[in-house]
């Protein structure tokens, strides 16, 4: 009932190039659609993941006989890892502002940062896996671990694309400069690395902090 | 919402000609909190700060604060005009995801709850 009258209102209200979004004043600019598209990909990508936390959660308790949770995480390891992937969104988000300044050497002095987080982070996760892995703890030990693999390692392959991707995006800014095209790559990469570690906030409170319960 | 000022200043950022609107401000305080949220999350989940058997309900609620920190903060998910369309497949998400997890778990709790106890 309310709902018309007050896009009209909004719609007269908010001169023209102010109302993108809610259909007034033509098309949304380039970066706005880009960035909805893409975001669109980063929400199916978080139902994947759904899958995968639906999975541990459901196949945590089979143990098997084989070791739990509590045995084989090292929370102190965990922390560490968190707090680097945490910085790395940080200073992920300060590279794509200085980016849109256009202040090129701290853009790259932020892109070198985040890289090196985000590979301290996945080294981390390449040492438990590997302890695990050497303890006969590995994926086929038994459904707890199968998903537990499946649910961090894939987040973890995630990350390493990501890794990629960023040093393909700081090649496109040394050849092309910051103009636009390379900016909105930049906004869906930095959207990427957000999103990544909002799933890192899941996994470490579902299979790390809440093991042992 | 109706005054032009507060659209503008509530823009995500991916403006054409954009004066970004976040800041580095903005982003150290969603760090700062971020940073709170996750130490609260490891104290709570180590010690008996909390009472115990109320610990997962804690730690799901500061995941739940944090994940909100990195949307608002760093995503930039806010009340502007532009961000309308991505918050309403947000919420698409959001109900999906909550229908394959909250869903598979109860589905199997059921099937355990019935299913013959397994000779060990």
């Amino acid at each position: 009932m309310t709902v018309a009258p007050t896009l009209d209102r909004t719609l007269t209200a908010v001169s023209t190039e102010l109302a993108h979004g809610r259909g007034g004043g033509g098309p949304a600019p380039k970066r706005i659609v880009v960035a909805y598209g893409f975001w669109i990909f980063i929400l199916s990508d978080m139902v994947m993941f759904s899958a995968l936390f639906a999975a541990y959660a459901v196949l945590s308790s089979n143990h098997a006989g084989g070791p739990t949770g509590p045995e084989l995480f090292n929370l102190r390891n965990v922390f560490i890892s968190t707090m680097c992937l945490l910085l790395s969104s940080y200073t992920c988000g300060l590279g794509v502002l200085s980016a849109e300044r256009r202040e090129a050497t701290h853009f790259l002095v932020f892109a070198i940062l985040t890289f090196a987080l985000g590979a301290a982070f996945l080294i981390i996760e390449a040492n438990e896996f590997a302890g695990m892995v050497a303890k006969g703890a590995g994926p086929w030990r038994s459904a707890f671990l199968s998903s537990f693999f499946t649910l961090v390692g894939t987040h973890g392959v995630h990350v390493a694309c990501g890794l990629v991707a960023l040093v393909y995006l700081v090649a496109q800014v040394r050849a092309h400069g910051l103009q636009p095209a390379v900016l909105r790559r930049l906004l869906c990469w930095s959207l990427f690395w957000h999103a990544l570690d909002i799933v890192w906030v899941g996994v470490f409170t579902l299979v790390y902090l809440m093991g042992g319960y | 919402m109706d005054n032009p000022e507060r659209v503008l200043g509530d823009r995500t950022p991916g403006v054409e000609d954009h004066e970004p609107t976040a800041s580095y401000l903005s982003y150290s305080v969603g760090l700062g909190l971020a940073i709170i949220a996750t130490i609260a999350s490891f104290i709570v989940a180590q010690t008996n700060l909390l009472w115990p058997p109320g610990i997962p309900v804690g730690l799901i609620v500061l995941a739940l604060a944090q994940i909100g920190v990195h949307l608002v903060f760093f995503l930039h998910l806010g009340s502007g005009a532009d961000s309308t369309n991505n918050i309403l497949a947000l919420a698409f998400g959001v109900l999906i995801v909550f229908l394959v997890i909250a869903g598979s778990v109860w589905i199997i709790a059921n099937l355990n709850d019935n299913v013959m106890p397994m000779r060990q």
